[in-house]
């Protein structure tokens, strides 16, 4: 097997969580910089609709390399999807699937479920609800919350903060009461 | 005259790290006035970091869903042993007094409990079930061709806004 076909296989855990672990140091090397991604958002808000909302007044530009450091996440996406990619379709657990499947979510063809997320179910009630209304979720929790996986998941806890392990086990009971109770409703729909 | 704006000068950004810092971890504690195209640096940084959560599948809703079911270790493990070599990394950054690549010193600020952090942190674990993607994963999903997550995206950014503007309404 060539480099590249070996590469191309996705990377278990004991390579990728290491890996992911290390960017909290490398960061703090080149610049300073703690490691999160949610604040990006907040960024763009300040730099586009700062609104004269108090929370927005401040000066992004000194906080520009997150904004760097997420287009960066973005390439390494296009990078990935040309040169990277896993040819084979991923494997989901059995019983997802006849979960899933019980949903006509058959396709599981690459990582974003193209069953669910696609231009032309944006205007349906579930589509509009998981890519729409999970979005909103997703970027007023995190700056509710303080920072997201990365930034209190990782960084955070890293670091030994409280406040971040709470922010962690709350995410987690978040995520495993809305996917058993909530979420299953929705993918009926 | 001069010794006055230098000070006015470190008050401002003293008040403005402040709300920079506010509720965020992700902040620059660089004091440094660095041109703009030396944060290429974290372009690259973050390049491979989207490849790494690209390649272990991190940005699968599959695997979100999975993790949220315990019906698969692979999450739990990255997330486990992403933070054992991040509490590594930072103790040996404290211990050994380690700079920056700028010679700075490497700066921590610890963070203040608030309940934020319990309101927040349940309301993004519904959009981390529904979307299946944490903000880091909606970038590199854009990336391998999702374009749709744009929407999604957008919307985060939105949720973000709403959440600064009814910031002095919201328990913490």
């Amino acid at each position: 097997m060539s480099f590249i076909e070996w590469i191309k296989q996705p990377w278990p855990w004991y390579v990728a969580g290491p890996l992911i672990g290390l960017t909290v140091p490398a960061l703090l090397i080149l610049g300073n910089k703690s490691f999160g991604i949610s604040s990006s958002l907040r960024h763009i808000c300040a730099s586009c609709a700062p609104m004269n909302i108090s929370f927005f007044k401040y000066d992004w530009k000194k906080e520009i390399w997150n904004l760097f450091f997420a287009g960066g996440i973005l390439l390494g996406g296009v990078i990935t999807a040309f040169f990277l990619s896993n040819p084979n379709p991923v494997t989901i657990d059995p019983k997802l699937a006849v979960e899933l499947a019980s949903y006509g979510v058959t396709n599981t063809e690459g990582l974003v479920p193209k069953d669910l997320f696609n231009w032309e179910n944006l205007l349906t009630i579930r589509g509009f609800i998981l890519m729409v209304v999970g979005g909103f979720f997703v970027g007023f929790g995190t700056r509710y919350a303080g920072g997201c996986t990365s930034g209190h998941a990782i960084m955070g806890i890293s670091n030994l903060q409280l406040p971040s392990l709470i922010a962690t086990c709350c995410f987690m009971l978040g995520g495993f009461f809305f996917a058993n109770l909530v979420l299953p409703l929705i993918l009926k729909l | 005259m001069n010794t006055v704006t230098k000070n006015f000068k470190t008050a401002d950004l003293n008040t403005d790290f402040e709300v920079r810092a506010q509720h965020s971890i992700c902040v620059n504690r660089s004091e440094l006035d660095k041109p703009l195209w030396s944060n290429l640096k974290f372009t690259i940084a973050g390049i491979l970091f989207g490849i790494i959560l690209v390649k272990s599948e991190v940005i699968s809703w599959f695997r979100i869903q999975e993790m949220f079911r315990l019906q698969s270790f692979h999450m739990y493990g990255i997330i486990g042993s992403a933070i054992v070599v991040g509490i590594i990394s930072i103790f040996i950054i404290k211990k050994f007094k380690i700079r920056s690549i700028d010679g700075e010193v490497i700066r921590f600020d610890p963070k203040k409990f608030n309940k934020g952090q319990i309101y927040g942190g349940l309301l993004f674990g519904f959009g981390w079930a529904m979307t299946g993607a944490c903000p880091g994963p909606l970038f590199a999903q854009i990336g391998t061709g999702a374009t749709v997550i744009i929407v999604t995206l957008f919307s985060a950014i939105a949720g973000t806004w709403v959440y600064g503007y009814l910031r002095d309404k919201l328990p913490h």
